[in-house]
């Protein structure tokens, strides 16, 4: 129902992304989706990857700040409206979004959700029998 | 034409000038040793008695008096007379809380008029000037200070303070004041003021600035002449001796002259204490020699400088200081604040999120001093949500500002980035160039 999302705080520095891009290559992690919630002297880098456990160890032991935290990976199909539909729902829940990010892959779209509150989201999505992936459901894809 | 508000000692003999200072020396000795269980306690514990203080030259005998010695003293464990002859009190910014308290009586508020009029005639102030004193009055000896001197020498003082620019720009053009008293950046905040609101310079009689409270760059002198069309003089004192004028430049600004019979300056090595020869470089200690109700003795200002005796080709025989050179502390003076990288430290360390490292920076930009401090979060609170990072960065911010007196830009970094030393770790970088 929940996946592991990595975050990894940065300081607006030149470089910084791509010296964690060349860590993944090098041990094979591949990254699936990311964001990045900023403001003018920092940001932080949110990242969706084969093996978070194993990536958030190694950008630690590099010492960057790497945490990794449940998110909802809501599927949805790749048409307009969709999205709405699920948004509605949650909405109407009081609950609020803190950010969201997606991907789309063939006929169906992968929005990753953090709200609020986790559990009464992932309550209310599958009471409305919208589909969420599991971790092992993610990295079939 | 040099005008003199006290020529007599001004210009005196060093010969005359040693023998008033041993004279007013060996008063003051008496005074502190039976007048304040303070002074008398670290007198015992030195073994020095009142009578083996019979010259000037008998100085390096008495122990030192610290910041610290004030601080933990904090209000008047200093006070050398009873509080029914104190008439003034005033206090400095303070950097752990507590301020640096100074109390005066009648005598010592006369003497501290006194020494600001030699300082004002030194730069070429008189009675026919217009003086706008733009030096917060309160606390803060800058005001009073000024207001004082000024008085006693008979110019008009418009006591505007600082702020409320404008209206300090209205005034100062409609009034015709001649002399501005201000700190520098003030100064130059006004020049700006001014050209903003349209202003021509050629409506103002400004003539003389009288900067001081803060460090300045000799660029900063002839942008703020350039700008207000004066020419400007460095005032020099601080809060522990009276406040400002305990020296100032006069006309052929080679140093600032310091008011002698009043402040014994020695210039002494800061690791092993001892005094150093005319001319060397070392820290810079003053003993009070007239001032009853609070006196310092043997105070080390911290400040590193060096002490010119040659007659000044003003006539002056005054003792000449040259320009501050640096600090034999880590203290920095950042937007006229005193600030100490341990005090910064010891609000990192109230703050379990933070890492016990951190870096200050400082800079000026615009002629405004910045005040970045670098820290590093501990990986265990980091989150995945910035506002959370935000909201620490707010209250650090907010902690600094009530202890320290100034906003910080409080900088969160990557973990590791912060130098960690072994010995003695660097906690500031200083980018401003004063020399």
């Amino acid at each position: 129902m929940l996946i592991k999302q990595l975050s990894v705080f940065l300081e607006n520095r030149l470089g910084r992304f791509s010296q964690i891009a060349k860590i993944f290559s090098e041990a094979g992690i591949n990254m699936k989706a990311f964001t990045v919630s900023e403001n003018a002297e920092f940001g932080v880098l949110h990242l969706i990857v084969s093996d978070p456990e194993k990536a958030c160890a190694l950008l630690r032991e590099k010492s960057f700040a790497a945490t990794l935290n449940d998110v909802i990976c809501l599927q949805c199909p790749d048409v307009p409206g969709a999205l709405e539909v699920a948004l509605a729902a949650i909405t109407e829940a009081g609950i609020s979004i803190e950010y969201m990010y997606a991907f789309a892959q063939g006929s169906t779209a992968s929005v990753i959700i953090r709200p609020n509150d986790l559990d009464k989201c992932i309550e209310v999505l599958s009471e409305n029998k919208f589909k969420t992936l599991t971790q092992e459901g993610l990295n079939s894809i | 034409m040099t005008m003199y508000w006290n020529k007599k000692v001004e210009c005196m003999s060093r010969e005359e000038m040693r023998r008033l200072q041993s004279e007013r020396l060996v008063k003051m000795v008496e005074h502190v040793y039976n007048d304040s269980t303070y002074y008398r306690k670290r007198m015992d514990e030195c073994g020095v008695k009142p009578q083996d203080i019979r010259s000037i030259d008998d100085i390096s005998k008495l122990p030192f008096t610290t910041k610290q010695d004030l601080r933990d003293n904090y209000p008047f464990g200093l006070f050398c007379v009873p509080m029914e002859d104190i008439v003034r009190l005033h206090a400095s910014s303070g950097t752990t809380g507590k301020p640096i308290v100074a109390g005066y009586t009648k005598d010592d508020l006369a003497m501290w008029s006194e020494v600001v009029a030699r300082s004002l005639m030194a730069a070429g102030v008189s009675k026919d000037d217009i003086m706008q004193v733009s030096y917060g009055y309160g606390l803060f000896t800058g005001g009073l200070g000024a207001h004082d001197g000024g008085t006693l020498i008979g110019a008009s003082i418009v006591p505007t303070s600082s702020g409320n620019t404008e209206k300090q720009i209205t005034l100062m053009r409609d009034f015709g004041s001649t002399v501005l008293a201000c700190t520098p950046s003030y100064a130059l905040y006004i020049a700006d003021s001014i050209k903003k609101s349209g202003f021509d310079i050629k409506d103002f009689k400004l003539r003389v600035g009288i900067f001081g409270a803060e460090p300045w760059t000799d660029a900063m002198r002839r942008d703020i002449e350039e700008k207000l069309n004066i020419k400007a003089f460095d005032i020099y004192g601080l809060t522990e001796m009276c406040g400002p004028g305990v020296g100032c430049e006069c006309e052929c600004q080679n140093g600032t002259h310091l008011w002698e019979d009043h402040f014994y300056p020695e210039i002494i090595d800061p690791v092993t204490l001892q005094p150093l020869p005319p001319g060397e470089k070392g820290e810079l200690v003053f003993t009070n020699l007239t001032k009853w109700g609070m006196p310092m003795i043997r105070y080390r200002t911290r400040d590193l400088t060096t002490l010119h005796y040659e007659t000044c080709e003003c006539g002056r025989t005054a003792v000449r200081m040259s320009k501050i050179l640096g600090r034999s502390d880590d203290m920095l003076i950042i937007r006229g604040v005193n600030v100490f990288p341990s005090t910064i430290e010891s609000i990192i360390l109230e703050f379990p999120e933070c890492e016990p490292y951190y870096m200050i920076e400082v800079d000026r930009v615009n002629n405004t001093d910045t005040f970045d401090i670098q820290v590093e979060v501990k990986p265990e609170y980091y989150t995945d949500r910035i506002t959370e990072l935000a909201a620490l960065k707010k209250r650090i911010t907010a902690r600094v500002q009530s202890v320290v007196g100034i906003s910080p830009n409080i900088k969160i970094v990557e973990p590791n980035t912060i130098e960690r030393s072994m010995g003695k770790a660097k906690h500031a970088i200083d980018h401003r160039k004063f020399e």
